[in-house]
């Protein structure tokens, strides 16, 4: 049987040079006998074939272990390594992350992500580097025309000896095998090489390759161009949803309104705040506006002293409606017109050194920038305003103005809350104890312009002399 | 005669029962898999199951372009209940495709031969099921168009990236990894068995497909050897992925501070609800499957005996974690979390939770008789049953927890419209028009490998072993 070398097809490109010889046997067993049996006669390049894997059979044709685990191992390192740098880069560096005080970069919230990856990319490497190193895909393949080597995906196994110098004729190789075994041989031809290709796929593939530029080419275009057309809402009613939107008209509500006030006789949670002297700097009861009194600018603006509650009414322009023209603004230039309400004169909170110092720090977070260090109304954005001359911009007041000077603390107290003229409320940025420490640390500025050697300490008095 | 000697096998300690039974050999395995997708017509009762299910399927994807259309507010989602069926349907679908990758990858690297002739069949599922789970929170985004922001692409017009420090974020992570490596896995053990279809193949348009998708594979001894370490090394991989996979899921929840939520059983009671439910899943498609198509030899009562074990005893894992969570809500002496369990069992939501209880603890429970375990019937009404029971326990997790948290002012009841429902429904039916499709078209038993464990299919007396 094995002496027949004829090849059984027709099919076989009989122009080309033998490449090799297929073999066929019956089974497992005698494929193996017989790749170890050739590969110890030194033939090279030795491949068999098998519907199935063989144990043992990659070793008895020559085959050395396949370096393929180690790239697996580097891919998934690299992996890793991916993760780690891309969570740290995107959300500690290029777009830091805070949240709820965490550290922008911690190991244990990146683990699952870099796990991931690192599953991620050795799959991809066992995968395509197996493809790779058993170089498929490969469809055009001369073992293919042996219409008999269509059955080694089902039952047949074969081995496949190429020709060389040790076996370079079928004589030789029927010398080689154990002719009892052999259930045919097949000789196998050279490739012929591939031809161009055909003109309609050549055509094809060119305006097929040409079409797929147009989408990204025309995306490119959009991104750097830019229209007066207005948007495409492929999905209008996701764009324009029928919500009410806050000081927004709305034909729901017999008032019109889209906001809905507070349903009178509640309170929303948290905004309770009963004590009127710490979140009002109003006296308890004196909401009411107490009848206007003639300024009385006499005193000092202390506000250990209660009885200066009658400089209340010295302020010119009621804080809740700001209304007065911002030239004239002067707090207490102008006569009295308004009630004011009772303002509470002294601190509602205990006086610390801790609330000054956290009062100065707030001043000079939040309020230095427009009143000046120091309280002058010089603050840097208060002289750059000044610099470039804009006509809306109203000076900040000195807080040693004496009409300022003269005002009781709850009235300080509600211009940072509430704002004044221009002037912001602050009561959505520092928190109502913070404010009170801003007030009392403007009192202290206030009042160190006006000291007397009577309001330092007995003990301090000789350095002060010694001070150039 | 198939079934009286897998009786036999069976009923005999003593030996070791064959993988597969019948007198097999290497052509009639070729044969008996190849003839089920070369049939010129299937089975009747294929056409009305496709019928069925791809109508299911042309509803499920026109409610997908109602829902991009109209936005979220079709379904029942509403505060205080805002993670709805969606999430529940996302969770029940990626715990079914679980056990394909645990039969595939983790059945393998214990070497548990048995595994050859299902592992194509539940790695399908597992794929088709993770297409089924990843549209939900696709949808679930309610801008489907800006879905992609979901990962971590350099954009100029949005100069952000997404936190990744969010489970959410991992999630993506996750279950975009496992659909890929699954994905992989099944195709590369595909790869000889699509050969085998090429070498086979009559038709011009079948030859060409199958050839391509084949990539010109020979069956050289080089070529296994690279194929079977790479095969080794992606179920290591997919071993630690799939546990991966489920743990990540339940962060979703165990990470939030919600009552109910936030326990840290969570990741094991999932991935042991996963595999439980993927199983069930599996046998209630396979016992019909053998069954029409004459795969009783291949996929031998054994097979099926066997997975009913899995069921029984990860079906009596989860019972342990209803326990334990109840044991720990007490235990932790946290009001809040104590009233979120009583509410789940004796609340608003207490149907759902005691058929989440029937179904899941007390019906596998009759896999300790071997009667119910060999009786094709049995099995398959009750991992129904599973399957019932495993979609209650994500919507008991996800709905009452939500639906009543610390605030009683914001308590709610949710109830899903109809959208919802056909959602469901239309889901179920993707999943069955992808497997009918497979069953057709593909392979859907490994022959290469049931081939290789056939006896006598491995020489003897060499040196390797």
């Amino acid at each position: 049987m094995a002496t027949v070398v004829e090849p059984l097809t027709t099919k076989q490109p009989k122009t080309q040079p033998v490449a090799g010889w297929l073999v066929q046997f019956a089974d497992a067993q005698q494929l193996l006998d017989a790749a170890k049996k050739t590969n110890a006669a030194g033939l090279k390049d030795l491949d068999a074939f098998s519907p199935y894997p063989i144990h043992g059979l990659d070793a008895a044709v020559g085959m050395r272990r396949t370096r393929l685990p180690w790239l697996v191992l580097g891919a998934g390192l690299s992996g890793t390594i991916i993760a780690i740098l891309l969570q740290w880069w995107t959300n500690a560096v290029d777009y830091p992350f805070l949240i709820s005080g965490k550290p922008l970069f911690s190991l244990p919230a990146n683990i699952p992500v870099a796990f991931e990856l690192t599953i991620l990319l050795a799959a991809f490497a066992a995968f395509f580097g197996m493809l790779a190193f058993n170089g498929l895909p490969r469809l055009r393949n001369p073992l293919f025309r042996q219409p008999e080597f269509r059955r080694v995906t089902d039952d047949a196994f074969f081995l496949y000896i190429p020709r060389q110098t040790a076996c370079d004729t079928s004589e030789q190789l029927t010398k080689l095998l154990d002719a009892t075994e052999v259930q045919g041989v097949h000789e196998i031809h050279e490739d012929e090489p591939a031809g161009p290709l055909p003109t309609v796929v050549k055509y094809g593939l060119i305006i097929l390759g040409t079409l797929a530029m147009v989408p990204p080419l025309m995306v490119l275009k959009a991104m750097n161009e830019h229209s007066e057309e207005p948007r495409v809402h492929i999905v209008p009613n996701m764009d324009f949803q029928p919500q009410a939107k806050p000081q927004n008209p709305s034909p729901f509500f017999s008032d019109g309104r889209a906001a809905r006030p507070q349903v009178e006789g509640t309170v929303a949670w948290g905004d309770l705040e009963e004590d009127d002297a710490y979140y009002r700097g109003i006296r308890p009861g004196g909401e009411q506006p107490v009848p206007a009194r003639p300024a009385s600018f006499e005193g000092g603006a202390a506000e250990e002293k209660a009885s200066d509650e009658s400089a209340a009414g010295s302020a010119a322009s009621d804080d809740k409606a700001p209304a007065a023209p911002p030239q004239q603004a002067e707090p207490g230039a102008n006569p009295m017109e308004e009630p004011e309400p009772d303002w509470v004169t002294q601190f509602p909170l205990p006086v610390t050194s801790e609330l000054m110092e956290r009062g100065r720090q707030r001043y000079n977070i939040y309020c230095a920038v427009c009143h000046g260090l120091a309280g002058d109304g010089d603050g840097l954005v208060a002289r750059r305003a000044m610099e470039l001359q804009q006509s809306t911009w109203v000076p900040p007041t000195s807080l040693h103005s004496p009409p300022v000077r003269e005002q009781p603390v709850g009235k300080l107290f509600n211009t940072v809350t509430n704002g004044i003229r221009k002037m912001p409320g602050y009561a959505s940025q520092i928190t109502t104890e913070d404010r009170w420490a801003i007030v009392l640390y403007v009192r202290a500025l206030q009042r160190s312009r006006h000291a007397t050697v009577g309001d330092v300490p007995e003990d301090l008095v000789p350095q002060l002399r010694d001070l150039p | 005669m198939a079934t009286a000697t897998t009786e036999l096998d069976l009923n005999d300690p003593r030996r070791r029962p064959p993988l597969v039974t019948g007198e097999q050999d290497l052509h009639s395995i070729t044969e008996t898999v190849s003839k089920i997708a070369e049939r010129p017509k299937p089975p009747r009762a294929w056409y009305v199951a496709f019928a069925i299910a791809s109508s299911l399927t042309l509803m499920f994807f026109s409610l997908i372009g109602y829902l991009v259309y109209e936005g979220t507010g079709i379904w029942g989602n509403n505060s205080p209940v805002f993670w709805a069926w969606p999430i529940v349907n996302f969770v029940f679908w990626v715990g079914i495709g679980h056990a394909g990758t645990l039969i595939s990858a983790i059945l393998f690297l214990f070497r548990q031969n048995w595994r050859t002739s299902i592992n194509r069949f539940a790695e399908a599922m597992t794929i088709f099921a993770v297409i089924c789970a990843a549209i939900f929170p696709g949808i679930h985004v309610g801008r489907v168009w800006f879905a992609y922001w979901l990962f971590p692409l350099p954009s100029t017009d949005l100069a952000m990236w997404p936190n990744f420090r969010s489970p959410l974020l991992w999630d993506v992570f996750a279950v975009s990894t496992y659909g890929t490596v699954s994905l992989l896995f099944w195709y590369m053990g595909m790869i000889p068995d699509l050969a085998t279809f090429r070498d086979r193949a009559t038709g011009k348009i079948r030859k060409m497909l199958y050839g391509i998708f084949s990539l010109g594979w020979t069956g050289s001894a080089r070529h296994w050897s690279r194929y079977e370490i790479a095969y080794g090394l992606l179920a290591a991989l997919a071993a630690p992925l799939v546990l991966s996979v489920h743990t990540i899921v339940s962060f979703d929840f165990a990470v939030s501070q919600l009552p109910g939520w936030h326990t840290t059983i969570f990741p094991p009671y999932f991935v042991a609800g996963a595999v439980f439910s993927g199983f069930a899943m599996v046998v209630t498609l396979m016992v019909p499957a053998r069954e029409f198509f004459g795969l009783k030899d291949l996929v031998t009562m054994r097979h099926l005996e066997n997975m009913n074990k899995i069921i029984l005893a990860t079906g009596s894992m989860v019972g342990y974690a209803y326990a334990m969570e109840f044991f720990i809500a007490w235990y932790s002496g946290n009001g809040y979390e104590q009233f979120a369990f009583v509410n789940r069992a004796f609340g608003p939501y207490a149907w759902a939770y005691w058929t989440m209880v029937s179904c899941n603890l007390l019906a596998p429970q009759l896999f300790w008789f071997r009667k119910v375990r060999t009786t094709p019937w049995m099995m398959v009404v009750i991992c129904i049953f599973v399957n019932i029971g495993m979609w209650f326990e994500r919507f008991v997790i996800c709905i009452t927890s939500l639906s009543r948290d610390f605030l009683p002012s914001s308590w709610g009841y949710y109830s899903p419209t109809k959208i919802d429902v056909l959602m469901l429904l239309g889901s179920f039916g993707l999943f069955f028009t992808l497997f009918l499709l497979f069953c057709r078209y593909l392979p859907i038993v490994a022959m290469s490998e049931v081939k290789a464990y056939l006896p006598d299919a491995q020489p003897h007396g060499d040196d390797h072993h």
